[in-house]
């Protein structure tokens, strides 16, 4: 019989989130490995949803399931999961397939417990192995990969990180909006008080020309007086990954990454970072980028224009007066 | 208000990481272990609450022998009781098969509130805590960065981490699960006079069948997905490497930077 995928878009105040058609990308790729398959798309909002149909009907699709109601005007797990687990239960897809959001990753285990599907979170790639299909997702915060396998029978919800597939692979078609079968009611179970910017917004890296970005191998904030040194003689900003922010040493507002700021420097310079996702796609606009590790292992290194592999405490004050020499 | 915490023992990965020669795992020989990170601002988070609205504070880990280790620094914190599934048979399980055993746990105990972390920094699914809700039917939240417990517990403001740096504010109804996302505190550190009171701490170490479970629903053996192999991410094109000692690499690189890269 052939395999049915649903891909979950995301749309937040009536805007649909990028990720969503790289999960329309994943979910085709994902019915290529298992030899084909059909593949809708699921978009849940209010009323002001209607228009973002257009977004994604020209994607080679089934169908384009919307559901719109005064409920899911604003996320939450309540409401989404509502609509949701009574139509994978009825409907029986085989993937569920969502972008790896914070809004998604929200409610994306539990749709996967409450029907008994299981669940593969951030889908970075697909393997075939001896007949076996695999399914790469990082571990260790990107430190490593895993290969995994799913194993028995049912649904699998798939979330996919960011880029991993891109948008620009997913296959034109043409989609026509048709109503979810056997959705659930939603039922909203957080009352939504407000939003407000992390940390206040003090510091604006996005239009940084050059910045010192800090990870936690500066191993202390005690540290940080040679880096703002190098950091001025270059002219940078001081930007910092997240450890650094939660440990104290340098304030909110320098966090750079998926929780933090988007920068695109000409030249980023990475001291002690090691390049767990979550900072990449903060600074992956970056033209220059130049790490300094202790270890050659490091996933920074492979988004890297130039590297050095050794402490930074000694290449930092070294770096300074290069820099100075060759400076006028 | 009775809270429990889950925590999770991962690898230090401050320490240098090997694939083991099997290629399923790390290599655990030279490995360290520490709490997860989001975890530690749990059990921080839960000792301020509990000290605020009087009550007791129960952790509990699934994991092998070792992981005890993190349960007694939590014990040496403050908290009350720990709970150790070590039973061979919980091991090694996916996301729905941990959070199985841990509801179980927190059926039989009772709790007000659960307090987890966001996502561990070994195997990262980011998903257990919430599946261990829907197992309740209790509402959650995940990544939060701030909590306040209102109206003598039966609800609770959360603030929420969205993506660039925003933050969402919501009201949920108490029992719930929080994940808690690092930075949401400053972790305090034992007392030397906590860690002697942790050693008489009760840590139970129910089996399976004492939480009405079947070996055969948790652990490796209650899980849809296995991990079939771990390696290190190809390096790509990857970075050109600039040797030498720290002035020599330094005084290369700059030279790079202007001539080559025309960045500087
Ligand atoms: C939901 C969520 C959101 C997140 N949001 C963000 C975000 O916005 N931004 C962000 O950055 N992270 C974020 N993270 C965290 C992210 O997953 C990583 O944990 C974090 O980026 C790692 O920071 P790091 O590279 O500084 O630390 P580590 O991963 O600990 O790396 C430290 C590095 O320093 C090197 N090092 C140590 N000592 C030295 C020395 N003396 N000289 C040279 N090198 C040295 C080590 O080899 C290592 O590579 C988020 C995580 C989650 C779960
Ligand atoms: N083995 C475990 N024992 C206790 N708690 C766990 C365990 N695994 C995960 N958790 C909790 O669930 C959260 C999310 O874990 P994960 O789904 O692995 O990213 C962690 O931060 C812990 O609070």
């Amino acid at each position: 019989m052939s395999k049915t995928f649903w891909a979950v878009l995301q749309q937040r105040e009536g805007k649909l989130h990028r990720s969503s058609i790289e999960a329309i990308a994943a979910a085709q790729q994902l019915a290529e490995a298992h030899g084909g398959g059909r593949v809708d798309a699921i978009l849940l909002g209010g009323d002001n949803t209607s228009e973002l149909i257009g977004e994604v009907a020209s994607y080679e699709l089934g169908a384009i399931y919307a559901v719109r109601d005064s409920a899911l005007d604003h996320y939450t797990p309540g409401a989404y999961l509502g609509v949701l687990v009574e139509a994978v239960k009825a409907g029986k897809p085989d993937f569920v397939v969502l972008p790896h959001t914070y809004q998604t990753v929200d409610f994306a285990p539990r749709l996967a417990q409450q029907t008994d599907a299981a669940y593969l979170p951030e889908l970075i790639g697909l393997e075939q192995e001896g007949g076996e299909l695999l399914y790469r997702r990082p571990i260790l915060t990107g430190k490593l990969q895993a290969r995994v396998r799913v194993k028995g029978e049912g649904t699998v919800v798939v979330t996919v990180q960011t880029g991993a597939f891109s948008a620009d692979t997913a296959k034109a078609g043409s989609a026509a909006e048709a109503a979810l079968p056997d959705a659930g009611a939603p039922t909203p179970d957080r009352e939504l008080l407000g939003v407000e910017q992390v940390g206040g917004d003090q510091v604006d890296l996005s239009k940084a020309d050059v910045i010192v970005a800090v990870g936690r191998g500066i191993g202390k904030p005690e540290n940080l007086p040679p880096i703002e040194e190098l950091a001025k003689v270059l002219g940078a900003d001081l930007g910092a990954s997240r450890p650094v922010i939660d440990n104290g040493w340098l304030p909110r507002d320098r966090q750079i990454g998926s929780s933090g700021q988007t920068v695109a420097p000409k030249l980023y310079l990475a001291l002690g970072v090691s390049g767990a996702i979550q900072h990449l796609v903060g600074m992956k606009g970056a033209t220059c980028v130049v790490s300094i590790n202790k270890d050659a292992s490091a996933p920074i290194f492979n988004v890297s224009s130039y590297g050095i592999v050794g402490d930074l405490l000694e290449v930092v004050p070294a770096l300074t007066e290069a820099v100075r020499a060759a400076k006028v | 208000m009775k809270i429990a915490v889950c925590i999770k023992q991962v690898p230090d990965t401050e320490a240098r990481l090997r694939v083991a020669k099997d290629g399923r795992w790390l290599d655990e020989d030279d490995l360290k272990y520490r709490t997860n990170e989001s975890d530690e601002h749990a059990i921080e988070e839960a000792l301020q609450i509990a000290a605020a609205t009087g009550g007791e504070v129960i952790v509990i880990t699934l994991g092998p022998d070792r992981a005890k280790e993190s349960l007694r620094k939590a014990l040496a914190l403050d908290a009350a009781r720990a709970v150790h599934l070590v039973d061979e048979s919980f091991q090694d399980g996916d996301a729905a098969a941990t959070a199985r055993a841990l509801a179980a746990v927190i059926e039989q105990e009772g709790v007000d509130l659960v307090l987890t972390g966001s996502q561990t920094d070994d195997v990262g699914y980011g998903a257990t805590a919430s599946m261990l809700a829907g197992r309740l039917g209790w509402p959650h939240a995940w990544l939060v960065m701030g909590l306040e417990v209102e109206e003598g517990g039966s609800t609770a403001k959360v603030t929420r981490e969205m993506e660039s740096g925003m933050n969402e504010i919501f009201r949920l109804q108490l029992p719930a699960v929080i994940e808690v996302q690092a930075g949401i505190n400053h972790p305090r550190y034992p007392t030397l006079r906590g860690i002697m009171k942790a050693k008489r701490k009760p840590m139970a170490t129910p089996t399976p069948a004492d939480l009405g479970l079947d070996a055969s629903e948790v652990g490796l053996a209650g899980s849809r997905l296995e991990i079939v192999d771990v390696a290190f991410p190809d390096t790509g094109a990857g970075a050109q490497l600039i040797e030498g000692d720290a002035a020599a690499a330094a005084a290369a690189l700059v030279e790079k930077l202007q001539k080559e890269a025309r960045v500087l």
